[in-house]
């Protein structure tokens, strides 16, 4: 951290103005695989596990979770959900070959980014179509 | 340049030196990926899940340990990601290391109520 101390003979341009960056479509991939695991960590892993223990016990604690989830503001809670578990799964995937070299250049990166975020939102869709 | 074999120079609060945590993200993505792919392979192989096939699953022991598995990846993989937020975007010490400690609590209560939802009822 101490080279970031040293005074710089000339200010450097600061430019993080978040409304005006063009972020590269790999950038926009990352930053959503991250908010996608936040959202996950957040709201998608306890209510998995609500879901869950209320399906496997039946009767009464299965009739309030489908109430609370039948509420459109829920269902699209759920949706947004499911978009991040498949957003994040498809990047991470991504990832993994990124890790093992493959489709490092620039326009691989591009297209396999685009592929991520396009799937994940065609995947959502479908999964919306089937469950409503 | 901070040499990683002094020990002077270590932050008690930093990243350490990563490779551990790295790694761990990379095995518990997989483990999840199978997971997935797990439960895809049955849907396909059932024509869809009902809820009678959803009760049997969870009947049998080896998808129990399997799901233990699973949830026990998706902890220690929120880990790793929910940590690496910390350190970017919470600056002061005091208060990234509350925020960690509580993220730690709630993942163990995860853990706690999976084991009860699994085996309690």
């Amino acid at each position: 951290m101490a080279s970031l101390e040293r005074p710089v003979s000339r200010p450097r341009p600061i430019y993080l103005n978040l409304l005006a960056i063009r972020l590269p479509l790999p950038a926009l991939v990352s930053i959503l695989h991250r908010v996608s695991g936040a959202l996950m960590f957040l709201i998608g892993i306890p209510l998995l596990l609500w879901g869950v223990g209320a399906a496997l016990k039946s009767g009464d604690a299965w009739t309030r979770f489908t109430t609370v989830m039948s509420n459109p503001m829920m269902k699209l809670v759920a949706l947004v959900l499911v978009w991040s578990y498949l957003h994040h799964l498809l990047a991470g995937l991504r990832h993994l070959l990124l890790d093992l070299h493959v489709g490092l250049d620039l326009v691989p990166a591009r297209r396999s980014a685009a592929i991520v975020l396009v799937l994940g939102l065609v995947l959502t869709a479908i999964v919306a179509i089937r469950l409503w | 340049m901070v040499s990683a074999s002094d020990p002077s120079n270590r932050l008690a609060a930093g990243a350490h030196y990563g490779l551990a945590d790295w790694l761990s993200q990379r095995i518990t993505a997989i483990v999840i990926a199978l997971y997935t792919l797990l439960w895809l392979a049955i849907a396909l192989w059932n024509g869809g899940i009902d809820y009678p096939l959803f009760k049997a699953l969870f009947a049998g022991t080896a998808f129990r340990i399997a799901t233990f598995l699973f949830v026990v990846a998706v902890l220690v993989h929120a880990w790793v990601g929910v940590r690496n937020i910390a350190m970017d975007y919470l600056k002061p010490t005091a208060l990234r290391l509350t925020f960690q400690s509580a993220v730690i609590l709630v993942l163990v209560a995860y853990a706690a109520w999976t084991v009860q939802l699994l085996w309690g009822s």
